[in-house]
């Protein structure tokens, strides 16, 4: 535990890279989302 | 240590808490002001840490020396794996977009589908037009969960052909060992008991038009005689809520510079009983109503306040969704996701009643980015390869921008409306979308701190 600094999410987004992709997720702009393109808010289906 | 890339970081102040993203891991950390300085200071300092520790007094270099070790953990400054080298894959389509009538029984002052018809004729999509894009999605995909969304214009005014659709569909994926997942998105005019009834048997996921407060609603959202259809929709959307306790919709609205102070608007939803929503900016160039630059700083103060209620009704047990306040900083979508975006035009297509493929829904009327037809495929594959390297790695301005892989670069159709070019994005949606992220980013690590 650091002082100054409180890491609460500890990512591993660039190496996602290597795993991702599967393409199970949903597209982005196909439910609530009509007009402004959002695609981090979507969650991983695998 | 090698150079460090302040595009890579991105730390801000929202509600009493400082917070700093790590934007190629995606790590983030909640850090006091004696770190708020010392990134400062080390943004001054070009990323020399020894240059910066002597602007700073004894307990921000404290902080300063932690800000190195997260750095050597691999949680602050970490490199994009992909050295922001991305090759998209083979295209394969796995959403459609069925533009199953180009009529509505509204005429709303803000549509960019002219009143349903897109510019042309008002027309529903014959059932032979809509199994053949059903036909095309299956030989076209190589993923084995695809969705149709129903979309117009108005869909129930058609809800025949959706109804055959699904069946058709559903038949038909089945077959070739796929899934589809519906969704229809209506302004909730025709939504009857019955109507209500087979959706749910047929597992259609519905998204719900609807603007909020009376006045607010009814300003834009009208029959074409001019009255205001809050009454009619209100009543329909209000029995599908309450039907439906744990149902898979959302309330969708929409927001102008009529109403900046929107989340009126959601509290007005909330007084209703409605808990999934989802309120957006109007997409609009010239109209009086369009969001302007000016009109930023009270969107911000609406969002603001939409983060606090939002917090204020977790913690009273009272829970509400707000769609773009979903944000899963831990299990996201991979990096391969965010690069490819929306998919317009490869991996999300738009059919219209004539059997036209379009990249996405707002691109539809615009012939220069007509793809295709149902009949012939597509016959501009340069604006499909166009579309597909339109990545944020291809965007001067998202190379730079600390929320690129959330956005994944913004919407393709704004960028071509505003700016006439996909790699340059619409700038007042690339403002609201960072500063919308930076509450979205505080809702979600609020209860960790």
């Amino acid at each position: 535990m650091k002082k100054h600094v409180k890491t609460v999410i500890k990512g591993n987004l660039s190496n996602t890279v290597k795993t991702g992709g599967c393409g199970t997720c949903q597209s982005s702009c196909q439910s609530a989302c009509k007009t402004s393109c959002t695609v981090g808010n979507q969650a991983c289906q695998k | 240590m090698t150079q460090l890339n302040f595009a890579d970081i991105h730390y801000f102040s929202v509600l009493n808490q400082n917070i700093l993203l790590d934007v190629n891991s995606g790590s983030v950390h909640l850090i006091d002001e004696c770190t708020m300085s010392a990134l400062d200071a080390l943004k001054m300092a070009e990323g020399d840490f020894e240059r910066a520790a002597k602007l700073l007094n004894t307990e921000e270099n404290e902080a300063l020396v932690q800000l190195k070790e997260l750095v050597k953990e691999g949680l602050l400054f970490t490199p994009d794996e992909t050295g922001g080298f991305y090759q998209p894959p083979a295209t394969t389509v796995k959403s459609l977009c069925l533009n199953i009538s180009h009529d509505c029984n509204l005429a709303c002052g803000y549509c960019f589908a002219a009143e349903g018809s897109f510019g042309g004729q008002r027309l529903n999509m014959p059932l032979e037009t809509a199994k053949k894009a059903i036909d095309y999605l299956l030989a076209n995909t190589k993923r084995t969960f695809c969705e149709v969304d129903f979309f117009g214009g108005e869909p129930l005014l058609n809800i025949s052909v959706v109804q055959a659709t699904v069946e058709y569909a559903r038949a038909k994926a089945a077959d070739v060992g796929k899934t589809i997942k519906f969704t229809l998105t209506t302004n909730a005019v025709g939504l009857t008991p019955k109507i209500e009834k087979w959706l749910d048997e047929a597992a259609v996921s519905v998204i719900l038009s609807h603007d909020g407060r009376q006045k607010i609603h009814d300003t834009m959202r009208y029959f074409p005689n001019g009255r205001g259809s809050y009454d009619v929709v209100s009543a329909n959307i209000g029995r599908y809520v309450v039907n439906h306790p744990d149902g898979d919709f959302y309330i969708r609205g929409t927001y102008t510079n009529k109403n900046l102070d929107f989340v009126a608007d959601v509290e007005h939803w909330l007084q209703k009983g409605w808990r999934r929503l989802s309120m957006e900016p109007v997409v609009e160039k010239e109209a009086a109503y369009r969001i302007k630059e000016e009109d930023l700083p009270k969107i911000k103060d609406s969002y603001n306040k939409l983060a606090r209620l939002y917090d204020a009704k977790r913690k009273e047990g009272q829970p509400f969704e707000f769609f773009h306040f979903n944000i899963d900083l831990q299990h996201g979508p991979c990096l391969l996701k965010r690069l490819t975006g929306c998919g317009a035009g490869h991996e999300y297509l738009v059919v219209t009643p004539e059997g036209d493929l379009y990249p996405c829904h707002q691109f539809v009327g615009r012939e220069a980015w007509r793809l295709g037809n149902l009949a012939t495929g597509i016959e501009r594959p340069h604006l499909v390869e166009e579309l597909k390297t339109a990545h944020v790695y291809n965007k001067p301005v998202c190379k730079k921008c600390w929320a690129r892989f959330y956005c994944s670069g913004g919407c393709q159709a704004n960028a071509q409306l505003f700016n006439n070019n996909l790699l340059e994005p619409y700038e007042i949606g690339c403002k609201i979308s960072r500063l919308r992220l930076e509450y979205a980013i505080w809702v979600a690590v609020v209860p960790l701190a």
